[in-house]
């Protein structure tokens, strides 16, 4: 019964996700408002029957309703509930139920908190949100029901989710992801409706700013927890592979954060409007991409669902639909919404401009170096892969390329500025970053190093710089504290999510550089030493868990003879699936990660394969994803975003009119 | 001229979208014809861990093979490898090559999580690879008694991918090769 109300729900959705698409496009086209006016309970009633449907799948997970075919083919009355609950979107047809939950939330948090806007332009976003949810209803219901029957012959048990995703990292790691991917929709809800009224300046920037940033922050967070999650459960200690479905998601955000840096320009100074209009489509159009890179079967993956050219037909029809619908308006509205203001080329606008080509030209290089096969097969050219060298060689000295600049612009000044302040103001900092990147590695590790060097240097002059940019906008205040409070929001989460990018950089390069692998064959009570750490093999020994029977090798870490940390390192055997998994003890720490991962019994079980890694700054790659995700949040609380609602009610009326 | 421009972005995608179409009539999986029933290409390449000493393309005749493309920086080999080392142990030949890989490294994994190759090639700078045409690691080739290569495998090797798949092909091979 449950599984059938969650199907019926389903349907309803859709049906109410056709009228939001039709109903209130047609009344802004027309001028009726009442048809306008229905706009937001629509979107409300979209997300409750969306959720109603999520809702009955999950409780059909939960309890074990093993006739509904996902149930069976996805979970396992021996999981842990918990993970029950997440194997509902451990899976395509399930996940697809998720997407959707989402971008019904976002469209009912579109509609319940954009009271400020202008009808027209309200009516307008929602009714783009509700063709989006149309597409993706379909999708769901005609190519992959998640509701299906195995009647008769239900299954005793379920065959067990796949044992790398029965993780925590899992619980939240996807819905995250799809938060940030759904969430670019509002952004481009945003710039198509602006493309539909013709209308496009500071206002509507500052409206669509905050959907982006959260939308931004979302995804910044998402991509750490799964490069996190590949850290600690895929068992060998990397944490990025450019696998074809990690750039699917990393694809949206490079683009995003151009759009971000884009929309600022848009509203502070009115310019750049048709080209952030343009990143808006080519954003969700990337995690419109990503999905059907993920779901069709196009690439090999080691993370894609089950391939189905049917679905990736589906995809790709909608993809076409959505993206070419959306850049024919672009071609044909694009002159409406254009700018006819100048800046000088030494100003923060150029800096920004330099932005957004590095992460268009980075997002054009992870878009070909992800295709290339493809496209080579296609043309009967033969089938090549790029691999990772080729995303490193291009993507790493654009990201150097970048952070010279990106330490300027916090300081620079709009419209006009001159290098002779720059150079006032940011000297010492790049003289003392020059110092640090040229100390750092000697006082670390005794011996000059090239790329540590030049990462020290770079991320010390973006703190620096940072700082520097701190000192000169207290320096008029009253006492620190009352310069510091008079910061906005969107000035720390800028900063935030600007020392976070150094820290990433710190994290990735120092890491790539000083880690310690040791592989060894050792037997309980023997000891080896990595880097002034001392591992040793205290015993091993079964451990029974809810659904998997495991070895567990015990180890104690001490250094200079005191006990750091006592760790245990699983090679565990799912029962259900026969799956043998490797299950990493990681002790970790701000400045450094000590990783055990268990490989095969030796010498008939009396000794046992061990990896043993030292891993110095890894913690900094995901700290700074975080605080990146942070500083996005934190920009939400800026009072301009609040003060909006009633200042700009006037005005924009009597613009839309004139549209 | 400058109206024109702003249909660019259209063009693009749809250049983009042609391609994307063509991809879902491709299998990423499928050999290209040329390969399949001709022999291996010659080769002469080091062997994994054997101190310099090499080998050539008549080492992997005699009896039906799989000959695994791998690389320790290759996320999906790591999934395969149990799966692997469960076919070697039920006695299947298994060779691997190890595509653009470091020494070290290669040696350090097969230490951790079993060794199921027979033995490895060393393909450091991808040669043979370019030769067979890899698209990626993992890729696996059913390679008959005369060391002629009889199917292709991209992407993971499995239980179901063994069961649906190369099962039947490499016990076909194995009644043909006792049958001649």
């Amino acid at each position: 019964m449950i599984p059938e109300l969650g199907h019926f729900s389903l349907v309803l959705a859709l049906g109410l996700a056709v009228l939001l698409a039709a109903v209130p496009l047609w009344g802004s086209w027309r001028g009726n408002r009442q048809a306008m006016e229905m706009a937001p309970s629509l979107s409300l009633g979209l997300f409750v029957f969306v959720a109603i449907a999520f809702g009955c799948l999950a409780a059909s997970f939960v309890g074990d309703d093993f006739s509904v075919a996902l149930v069976a083919n996805n979970s396992n009355s021996m999981m842990p509930s918990i993970l029950k609950f997440a194997a509902t979107w451990g899976n395509h047809e399930g996940s697809m139920v998720l997407w959707i939950l989402f971008l019904s939330a976002w469209t009912a948090a579109v509609a319940l908190f954009s009271t400020g806007l202008p009808l027209v332009l309200l009516a307008r976003v929602l009714a783009v949100l509700g063709f989006v949810a149309v597409g993706f209803l379909l999708f769901s219901l005609l190519t992959s029901n998640p509701f299906e029957r195995l009647l008769p012959g239900v299954p005793a048990d379920g065959a067990d989710l796949n044992p790398l995703l029965q993780d925590p990292g899992m619980i939240i790691h996807p819905p995250l992801l799809y938060m940030g991917y759904v969430g670019f929709s509002v952004a481009f809800a945003f710039a198509i409706a602006a493309l539909l009224g013709g209308r496009l300046d500071a206002a509507w920037a500052r409206w669509s700013r905050p959907w982006t940033n959260a939308a931004w922050a979302f995804l910044s967070i998402g991509i750490m927890l799964g490069s996190w999650w590949a850290y600690y459960e895929l068992g060998w200690g990397g944490w990025w592979f450019w696998d074809p479905v990690e750039n699917a998601s990393f694809m949206p955000w490079l683009a995003g954060t151009a759009l971000i840096h884009s929309l600022a320009v848009t509203e502070k100074r009115g310019l750049f409007r048709s080209w952030t209009v343009l990143l808006a489509i080519f954003t969700f159009s990337l995690s419109l991409l990503g999905t059907f890179l993920v779901r069709s079967g196009v690439l090999t993956s080691v993370h894609a669902f089950a391939a189905d050219p049917e679905r990736g037909i589906f995809i790709l029809a909608f993809l076409g639909i959505v993206v070419g619908g959306s850049l024919v308006l672009y071609a044909l509205r694009a002159p409406a919404v254009q700018s006819r203001i100048g800046f000088e080329w030494v100003s923060r606008e150029s800096l920004l401009l330099l932005n957004n080509v590095v992460f268009l030209v980075a997002t054009l290089t992870v878009l070909f170096g992800t295709l290339f096969p493809l496209i080579t097969d296609a043309l009967s050219l033969g089938k090549y892969s790029v691999g990772p060298p080729y995303f490193n060689a291009v993507f790493l000295p654009l990201m150097a390329l970048l952070i010279p600049f990106m330490g300027v612009g916090p300081t620079s000044r709009w419209k006009r500025d001159t290098t002779a302040r720059w150079l006032q103001e940011l000297a010492a900092p790049a003289a003392a970053a020059v110092l640090i990147g040229l100390v750092f590695p000697f006082a670390y590790d005794g011996a000059f190093n090239l790329w540590v060097t030049l990462a020290m240097l770079l991320a010390g002059w973006l703190a620096l710089a940072m700082l520097r940019d701190f000192a000169s906008r207290v320096r008029n205040a009253r006492s620190l504290t009352a310069g510091l409070r008079r910061l906005p929001a969107s000035y720390w989460g800028m900063q935030s999510a600007h020392l976070g990018f150094a820290m990433t950089v710190v994290g990735v390069v120092l890491t790539t550089q000083y880690s310690v692998e040791h592989d060894l064959k050792m037997s309980p009570g023997e000891s080896h030493e990595i880097s002034g750490y001392v591992y040793r093999f205290d015993s091993v020994g079964p451990v029974t868990g809810p659904n998997y029977v495991a070895d567990g090798a015990n180890f104690t870490v001490s250094r200079d003879g005191r006990t750091v940390a006592t760790l245990q390192a699983q090679k565990r055997r799912y029962l259900a699936s026969g799956q043998v998994m490797t299950e990493a003890a990681i002790d970790a720490g701000l400045f450094r990660d000590l990783f055990i991962a268990m490989g095969e019994p030796l010498d008939q079980g009396r000794a046992w394969a061990i990896r043993l890694h030292y891993k110095p700054f890894v913690r900094w790659i995901w700290a700074g994803a975080i605080c990146m995700g942070l500083g996005g949040f934190v920009t939400l609380a800026d009072r301009r975003y609040r003060r909006v609602r009633q200042r700009e009610l006037s005005a924009a009326e009597v613009g839309i009119e004139a549209a | 001229m400058k109206r024109l421009k702003l249909f660019l972005p259209l063009a693009v995608f749809l250049v983009l979208a042609g391609f994307l179409f063509r991809g879902l009539s491709l299998d990423p999986q499928a050999l290209p014809s040329a390969l399949i029933d001709r022999p291996m290409p010659a080769f002469t390449l080091p062997v994994l861990g054997a101190d310099g000493a090499s080998v050539d393309e008549k080492a992997l005749s005699g009896e039906v093979a799989l000959v695994n493309v791998w690389a320790t920086w290759c996320a999906s080999c790591r999934v395969e490898h149990p799966f692997l080392t469960e076919l070697a142990r039920q006695g299947l030949a298994i060779y691997g090559i190890n595509y653009k890989d470091e020494d070290d490294k290669a040696l350090a994994w097969l230490a951790e999580l079993g060794d199921p190759y027979r033995l490895n090639i060393v393909d450091a700078e991808g040669t043979l690879g370019l030769d067979l045409g890899v698209y990626g690691a993992p890729e696996t080739y059913v390679v008959d008694a005369r060391g002629v290569i009889r199917y292709r495998h991209v992407g993971v090797v499995n239980a179901q991918v063994w069961q649906d798949i190369l099962s039947p092909i490499v016990d076909e091979l194995k009644r043909e090769a006792t049958a001649s």
